[in-house]
């Protein structure tokens, strides 16, 4: 960044916005200059991706304003980002695989040929290569994209950004899906694209790469600027600490370990593919063992692995010392392994149908009477000894479950599973969209169930919840565990080093 | 690697052996491949087992049931392209009969207005489908399942029930039944339905591969999303796929009241279940993103023959139609194997 780093391009000042009430962004600020790259940090849910697709136009902002060249514009579409010249290569790629590399960059742009009728293929193909060799890169742009490689496929998405005269292009956790070889080739294309004078807004959890590639750090949490600091003479713990928050001291670690000596769960060497790679670990009877890392670490990948609901490549399970293969989730159940999903509504809720039918749902078998009649009565007695150990706040086991409140719903799940003796349970996100209140009652929940001998594993994004709840805190990155601390004396730091810690991750 | 190095990213080139190879191998192509191995087996087949079979009248009796099928089918094809589905095809068809009916018989109209208006109320049925699924949000299935209905309907409403013939028009049954090529090549009487099909087939694939519209139908199947945030007005041109869907079923209600001599309001249903059958065998994907004209084309005669072959050996009706329902449990079938191998 050498030339006109004075003048900001892009000046976002006050942005406010919320979802349905919730609010995303408060009050934030951002500036970009030519020819830097500028990255975003922040936890999951800081608000980073919120506060650059409302830049693309993807969202609209509640108030605030944004600024480019320091006049004020309104970018309604992403069509009027693009014609700003701004352009957003989104953590999901958003390409149509049947399509050509050409078509795909060139798409709502199509060159018309004869009459204006026809499409001018030619032409497009001849523009994309125009495009590739800016970039140094060889690429056949016939090619179609659903052939492609992840990386091969980023570097489509920019060569479109590129099309589009951009002066400003953001990208969303663009290594995400690459490897070592691919971020080197990525970096080279940022250097070169910094160098035309493009300004490089860039979104990313990995420490070290910001290191290789970033001149300054703007740092967010909870939907909140939390400040700007340059990249080179800024200290990783700084940021780190800048990202959790120092004051952020929630409710101390405190619980009675109740850790018995007999191992529940031990899994072994787990891989599949690039998502889980050599993952081992192990739960006791009366444990809570937290799961760590940020979004896309491959928590949930392990849990359902586990679980039996996707195939392994390799590794071992043993459930109270005994190997065991699961290959669906009816053999877990089988060993009493239950896993209670991120999404209740969409795989562990019939929600039209009522509290008791939702409890038994899964233990149907035992309440059919001689002839296969089901016993209504038996049922409805289940359901409501389970209502009142848990405490379910509904009016009846019959009401409708959609019609309860989503720590209620979360309860019922957990019903589904104790009827079925699942005493190994798998929680993702247990108190994602619950409010405050019903949390402390999960979390007094959990804990009753660790009390009563049942080995829990709680996957939980929010690191203040995971340090008050679990014995244990395995940390992980990539697909990788990259650590494994006590609960009691953890600190988010410590946590949130091991889950940044992308190097390690490929080394180990 | 050094960062002056440019980036390798070079498609490796296939020989002459990796050419066939990636030919052959090509899903879309092996489906086409094979499709058409099918056909050919089929013909081999019944023509074997029935003399009747290969008989010239037999030729032409197939290819003027393909005409209506195959132009149907064309018309799934754009919309299944889009991810989409349209269920009303069988049922627009005779719509649009009964409408070129009430303007030739009842009206007493040149014909030319009956051939407008079967068009036109087509396109305007498919735009109504078009817009309850892009701007209502209504999901196609459910969407052309009403329309399915609501035409069949409207069709026995406008005919009082009964058919319209249209003896007041008589060159109207030329629009099928003539042959336009027999008039220059007396050794092929080649019926116009035939003629038409093709035509309809080229302007069809020109259309899908050449024009702005074709980009966006696969698009759209592709990737909806995507479309989108590239700035495209996805509603406008899910509307415009639909429209033309609709304004094709209009020839084929053309192709079949003319086959007929009359519009036959009760006719129709079912009809679209051989169209979308023909579409899934020639290869176009229920999914969106794939597909190509010459494959419904295949896929139509694929049907035809089947179903005129057994009726040749003599197979009941009502077998023929348990036949039908195998062969399109087994296209979707193969298509869901294709798609959980990509």
């Amino acid at each position: 960044m050498s030339e006109s780093a004075a003048t900001p391009i892009v000046t976002i000042r006050n942005l406010s916005k919320s979802f349905s009430g919730v609010s995303a962004l408060d009050d934030c600020q951002f500036d970009l200059l030519s020819g830097e790259v500028h990255a975003l940090m922040g936890e999951n849910g800081a608000g980073k991706s919120t506060l650059m697709k409302i830049l693309s136009g993807v969202y609209r902002r509640d108030s605030g304003e944004i600024l480019l060249d320091g006049r004020a514009v309104d970018i309604a579409s992403p069509r009027a980002a693009q014609a700003h010249g701004i352009s957003i290569i989104h953590q999901e790629l958003t390409l149509m695989n049947h399509l050509s590399a050409a078509q795909n960059i060139f798409i709502g742009r199509e060159p018309r040929g004869r009459l204006g009728v026809f499409l001018d293929e030619t032409a497009l193909n001849n523009q994309a290569r125009r495009i590739f060799e800016q970039m140094h890169l060889q690429l056949d742009p016939r090619v179609r994209v659903g052939t492609l490689s992840v990386a091969k496929q980023q570097m489509v998405e920019i060569a479109k950004a590129l099309s589009f005269d951009s002066r400003v292009l953001i990208m969303d956790e663009p290594t995400a899906a690459l490897n070592n070889a691919e971020v080197a080739d990525l970096f080279r294309i940022i250097r070169q694209l910094k160098s035309r004078g493009v300004a490089i807004a860039y979104i990313s959890h990995k420490m070290d790469e910001l290191q290789q590639i970033a001149d300054r750090v703007t740092v967010m949490r909870d939907g909140r600027y939390i400040g700007t600091v340059p990249m080179a003479t800024t200290r990783v713990d700084r940021i780190i600490s800048m990202m959790v928050g120092r004051e952020l001291v929630d409710a101390p670690n405190d619980i009675p370990d109740t850790s018995r000596q007999d191992m529940a769960l031990e899994v072994r060497h787990l891989n599949r593919g690039a998502a889980i790679r050599d993952v081992s670990f192990s739960l006791r009877k009366g444990e809570i063992l937290g799961f760590a890392g940020l979004m896309g670490a491959g928590r949930t990948e392990v849990a359902r692995a586990v679980f039996g609901a996707d195939p392994i490549d390799s590794g071992e399970i043993r459930v109270y010392g005994k190997k065991v293969s699961i290959k669906s989730p009816k053999d877990a159940v089988v060993h009493r392994v239950g896993y209670l999903s991120e999404d209740r509504k969409h795989f562990g809720l019939a929600s039209g149908l009522d509290v008791a039918t939702n409890i038994v749902l899964s233990s149907m078998k035992r309440f059919l009477k001689l002839g296969g009649l089901v016993d209504a009565t038996g049922i409805r007695a289940a359901a409501q000894a389970y209502v009142k150990q848990l405490q379910i706040k509904t009016p009846s086991v019959e009401q409708q479950v959609r019609l309860l409140s989503g720590g209620n719903q979360q309860k019922i799940v957990i019903a589904k599973w104790l009827l079925r003796d699942c005493d190994i349970l798998f929680f993702d996100e247990p108190t994602r969209g619950i409010d405050v209140g019903a949390k402390s009652e999960i979390y007094k929940l959990l804990n009753a169930l660790a009390e009563q001998g049942k080995a829990i594993v709680m996957i939980s994004s929010e690191l203040p919840e995971v340090l008050r709840m679990s014995h244990r805190i395995v940390v992980m990155c990539e697909g990788r565990i990259t650590g494994e601390v006590p609960g009691r004396g953890a600190t988010q730091e410590m946590i949130m080093q091991f889950a940044t810690q992308r190097d390690a991750a490929k080394a180990a | 690697m050094s960062s002056t190095q440019p980036v390798d990213l070079v498609v490796q080139r296939p020989g002459v052996i990796g050419a066939v190879k990636s030919i052959f191998f090509d899903p879309a192509t092996r489906q086409k491949l094979l499709a058409f191995a099918s056909l050919l087996v089929l013909m081999v087949f019944f023509s074997v087992a029935s003399p009747n079979f290969l008989q010239a009248d037999n030729m032409v009796s197939i290819l003027q049931s393909t005409a209506v099928n195959g132009v149907l089918a064309i018309a799934c094809t754009f919309v299944i392209i889009t991810g989409g589905i349209d269920l009303s095809v069988g049922t627009l068809m005779t719509f649009c009969a009964v409408m070129a009916g009430v303007v030739l018989t009842f009206w007493g109209l040149p014909i030319y207005l009956g051939i407008f208006a079967a068009i036109f109320f087509g396109a305007l049925c498919g735009f109504t489908s078009g817009v309850l699924i892009a701007k209502l949000k209504i999901p196609p299935f459910i969407a052309t399942l009403g329309m399915m209905m609501l035409l069949k309907g409207l069709s026995l409403v406008i005919s009082g029930t009964k058919p319209i013939y249209f003896n007041d028009t008589p060159e109207f049954s030329a629009i099928s039944q003539d042959s336009l090529i027999g008039y220059f090549v007396s050794s092929a009487p080649i019926p116009n339905a035939v003629l038409i099909l093709f035509l309809v087939a080229v302007a069809a694939s020109i259309v899908l591969n050449k024009t702005l519209l074709g980009r966006y139908t696969f698009a759209l199947g592709s990737n909806e999303e995507a479309v989108r945030l590239s700035g495209v007005n996805v509603a406008f041109w899910k509307i415009v796929v639909y429209s033309l869907n609709g304004a094709i079923c209009g020839i084929a209600g053309l192709l079949i009241a003319s086959r007929l001599n009359s519009a036959q309001p009760a006719l129709g249903q079912g009809y679209e279940l051989d169209a979308i059958a023909a579409v899934v065998i020639g290869g176009t994907s229920l999914s969106g993103g794939t597909g190509t004209i010459l494959g419904t084309i295949i896929g139509a005669f694929i049907m035809s023959v089947l179903i005129n072959g057994l009726r040749i050996m003599s197979v009941a009706q009502e077998w023929q139609t348990v036949v039908t329902g195998v062969i399109i449990i087994l296209a979707v079938y193969t298509d869901i194997l294709r798609r959980g191998k990509q």
